[in-house]
C-alpha cells in the first residue's frame, strides 16, 4: 500500500502555481467589471481626472497662484482660458488641475487611514468578542453622538487650518462606521463551520483571521470604503469652503468654490466649475464602486 | 482491540443570559455522557435534533470546554493539555461538519481549503498542496477541481472536500457530525461508502453522529442513543436494532418508515408529544413525559445504567425490577 501511496503522491504533484490561479480570478473580476458600461465609463473618466491632475504642470500653461489682473473673471471659452479666469485673473483650468491634487488626496487618504484602522478595530472586536468587543465598539459609539460633518468641523477647528489636519479630522470621522461594518461582517463569518474546522486543526487566531476572516469580509469592506471616497472628497471640500482647510492662495476645489461665491451674480457659470468637478469625481467614484461590488460578488 | 477514545461523564450546560447579563437559566445540553470507542471501529450516536449530539462532538474536539468530565485519547486526558501537547492531540481527532455549504471557506480554492490545516502545522505551502492533492484524489475528487473555488461544487463534492480536509492531518479519529444529513439520498450512499473505504484504508476510528437511524445502522459497530442530553441506551449495533430495549429506542425505531411491501409502520405507535425544553428537563428519567410505560418511580431518580446483556446497556427503571415484560410487550 505504501508504494501505491507514493505513486499517488507522485501523480498528484502537478499543481498550478499560485500566480496563475490568482490571475484567473482577477481576470474574471476585470471582465465582469468592463462589461458594466456605466462603471467602465466612470472608471475612464476617473482615470482622466486623476492623471490630468497628476500631470498638471505639463497640461496647464499658467501659474496656479499668480494671475493677470487685467484678465479677471473671463467667461468660459475665452481665448487662452478655456474655463475662464477667477476673481484674481488666474486660469481656472490650471487651478482646477492643481486643486484636484489636494482634493483627491483629501478624498483618498482619509479613507485609506480609516479603512485600515477601522477594519483592524472591527475585526478584533468581532472576532474576539466579549469584553474587548464592548470596549472597542462602545467607545466608537461615542462618535455617533455627533453628526459627521459637525464632528469633522470640530476636530479640524481644534487642530487648526491645513490639509493635514483635514485628513486627520476626516479619518477620525470615518473610523467608527468602517469598524462597525467590519465587526458585523466578522461576526457573521465567525459562526461559519469552516472557522471551527480551522480551530480544530490547531490554527492560530492570527492565521484564522488572515485566511478565513479577512478573505471573507474584504469585498464588503472594500466596496464600503470606495463609496466613502466620494463622501470624503465632498467633506474635505466642505471644510475648505468653510475656511478650515487649505489656505489661500493654494488651489483646492472647496476653497475655490468659496472664493468664487461672491461672483455668483456676475459670472454664475464660472462659480459652478469647481462644484461640477467635485460632483463628477464623486459620482464617478460611486459608480465605479458599484460596478466593483457587482464584479466582486460574481467571483464568489 | 484497545480503546482509543473515551468520554467519561461529560457534562455541559449553557447559561442563558437575561437582562444586564444576569443568568436566567441554563440549558443542559450534555449530561453525564460516557462512551468508549474501540480502535478502528465506529460508534454511531443517534437522537432527535436538540439532544446534544453536536455539543458532544464539540466537547470531544474541545471546541467547547465541558463543565466536568474527561476526554481520554489513548488514556491521556485531552482537557488538561495545553500548548504544543494539545496541538499534537488535536491533529489526531478531526471533524467533518454538518453543513457542507458553511464548512468550506468560499474564498479559498479547494486545494487551499484542504492544505490550510497542514501549513498551519508547519508544513511548507508547496508540500502541503502536494499532500492535499493526494487526499483530494483519495476522496475521489477530479484533479481539475483543485484550483476551483467551492462555489462551483455540489453538496456531495463539498462534503468530499471536507473529508479530505479532515484526513489531511492524518488523524486517528474522525468525528462525522451529521456529515451526510444535508445530502441527497444517492449522494449520502456515496459519501457513506467513501467513509467506510477511507476508514479501512487509513485505519481510522469513527464517531458517527446522525439522526438517521438507517444510516447509523449501516455504518456503526456500536450505537449510542441519546435523549435530551442523556444516554438512554448503548450497545452493539445489531443487537440494538434487533431488540431495542429502552422505550425511547423502541419508539425511535418504530418511527422509521419501512420500505417493505405490506408492512405499515405508521400504526406502530410513534413518539407522541414534543421534546421537553432542555432549559427545564423533567425530573428523574428525562423521557418519562413521553414514555408510554412511565410509572410513578420514574420521576424520582434518573435510572441507572443496567446491563441487559454483554455490551448492551439501558437506562430505564423498568429493567431494574420484575416489570421488564411490560416494556417488551
Amino acid at each position: 500500500m505504501i508504494t501505491e501511496n507514493t505513486e499517488r503522491i507522485n501523480t498528484a504533484t502537478t499543481i498550478l502555481t499560485r500566480k496563475e490561479k490568482e490571475d484567473s480570478t482577477t481576470k474574471k473580476v476585470i471582465r465582469v467589471f468592463c462589461k458594466n458600461r456605466i462603471a467602465f465609463v466612470s472608471f475612464i473618466v476617473l482615470l482622466i481626472i486623476i492623471f490630468s491632475c497628476l500631470l498638471a504642470p505639463l497640461i496647464a500653461q499658467y501659474d496656479p497662484l499668480e494671475g493677470e489682473i487685467t484678465d479677471r473673471l473671463l467667461v468660459i471659452g475665452s481665448e487662452g482660458h478655456i474655463l475662464g479666469t477667477d476673481e484674481q485673473g488666474r486660469d481656472m483650468l490650471t487651478r482646477i488641475l492643481y486643486g484636484g491634487r489636494l482634493s483627491l488626496l483629501a478624498g483618498i487618504v482619509p479613507v485609506l487611514i480609516a479603512g485600515f484602522i477601522g477594519s483592524f478595530l472591527g475585526i478584533v472586536a468581532g472576532y474576539f468578542g466579549g469584553i474587548l468587543n464592548t470596549i472597542i465598539m462602545r467607545t466608537l459609539d461615542i462618535f455617533y453622538a455627533f453628526p459627521a460633518i459637525l464632528l469633522a468641523i470640530g476636530i479640524s477647528a481644534a487642530l487648526g487650518q491645513g490639509i493635514n489636519n483635514i485628513i486627520i479630522a476626516i479619518s477620525i470621522v470615518f473610523i467608527p462606521p468602517v469598524a462597525r461594518i467590519a465587526e458585523s461582517a466578522v461576526k457573521g463569518v465567525r459562526e461559519e463551520e469552516f472557522i471551527e474546522a480551522a480551530k480544530s486543526s490547531g490554527a492560530r487566531n492570527f492565521s484564522i483571521i488572515r485566511y478565513h476572516i479577512i478573505m471573507n469580509v474584504f469585498s464588503r469592506l472594500f466596496v464600503y470604503c470606495t463609496t466613502q471616497i466620494s463622501i470624503s472628497l465632498v467633506l474635505a471640500s466642505g471644510l475648505s469652503f468653510l475656511g478650515l482647510g487649505v489656505s489661500p492662495p493654494n488651489p483646492e476645489w472647496g476653497i475655490m468654490l468659496n472664493n468664487l461665491k461672491q461672483q455668483i451674480f456676475i459670472n454664475p457659470l464660472l462659480t459652478i466649475i469647481p462644484g461640477l468637478f467635485i460632483f463628477i469625481t464623486a459620482l464617478a467614484i460611486n459608480l465605479v464602486s458599484d460596478g466593483l461590488r457587482d464584479a466582486l460578488e460574481i467571483k464568489e | 482491540m484497545g480503546v482509543i477514545l473515551e468520554a467519561v461523564e461529560l457534562k455541559k450546560t449553557f447559561p442563558i443570559k437575561g437582562w444586564l447579563g444576569k443568568t436566567k437559566g441554563a440549558v443542559s445540553a450534555v449530561h453525564d455522557v460516557s462512551f468508549s470507542l474501540k480502535e478502528q471501529s465506529t460508534i454511531g450516536i443517534v437522537g432527535e435534533s436538540g439532544c446534544g449530539k453536536s455539543t458532544l462532538a464539540r466537547l470531544i474536539m474541545r471546541l467547547i470546554e465541558p463543565d466536568q468530565g474527561k476526554v481520554l485519547f489513548r488514556g491521556k486526558d485531552i482537557l488538561t493539555l495545553s500548548g504544543a501537547e494539545l496541538q499534537s492531540v488535536r491533529k489526531k481527532i478531526q471533524m467533518v461538519f454538518q453543513n457542507p455549504y458553511s464548512s468550506i471557506n468560499p474564498k479559498l480554492t479547494i486545494i487551499d481549503n484542504v492544505a490550510f490545516s497542514l501549513w498551519e502545522n508547519g508544513v511548507s505551502k508547496q508540500e502541503a498542496r502536494k499532500k492535499a492533492n493526494y487526499y483530494l484524489e483519495a476522496v475521489g475528487l477530479p484533479r481539475s477541481y483543485a484550483t476551483r473555488y467551492p462555489s462551483s461544487l455540489s453538496g456531495g463534492q463539498r462534503q468530499r472536500v471536507a473529508i479530505a480536509r479532515a484526513l489531511v492531518l492524518e488523524p486517528e479519529i474522525i468525528i462525522a457530525d451529521e456529515a451526510v444529513s444535508a445530502l441527497d439520498k444517492s449522494v449520502q450512499a456515496q459519501v457513506l461508502n467513501l467513509l467506510q473505504e477511507l476508514k479501512t484504508e487509513f485505519s481510522l476510528s469513527l464517531v458517527f453522529i446522525s439522526h438517521d437511524l438507517n444510516v447509523v445502522e449501516y455504518i456503526s459497530d456500536e450505537v449510542m442513543v441519546m435523549y435530551l442530553g442523556k444516554v438512554v441506551e448503548k450497545g452493539i449495533a445489531n443487537q440494538i436494532y434487533e431488540t431495542p430495549n429502552h422505550p425511547y429506542t423502541r419508539a425511535l425505531l418504530n418511527s422509521v418508515p419501512s420500505m417493505e411491501v405490506g408492512v405499515s409502520t405508521l400504526n406502530n405507535s410513534p413518539i407522541t408529544g414534543e421534546l421537553p425544553s432542555p432549559m427545564n428537563p423533567p425530573s428523574g428519567c428525562r423521557f418519562r413525559t413521553r414514555c408510554p410505560h412511565a410509572i410513578e418511580q420514574c420521576s424520582n431518580m434518573y435510572p441507572p445504567e443496567i446491563e441487559i446483556r454483554t455490551g448492551q446497556k439501558v437506562s430505564c427503571i423498568l429493567y431494574e425490577s420484575s416489570s421488564r415484560e411490560k416494556v417488551l410487550l
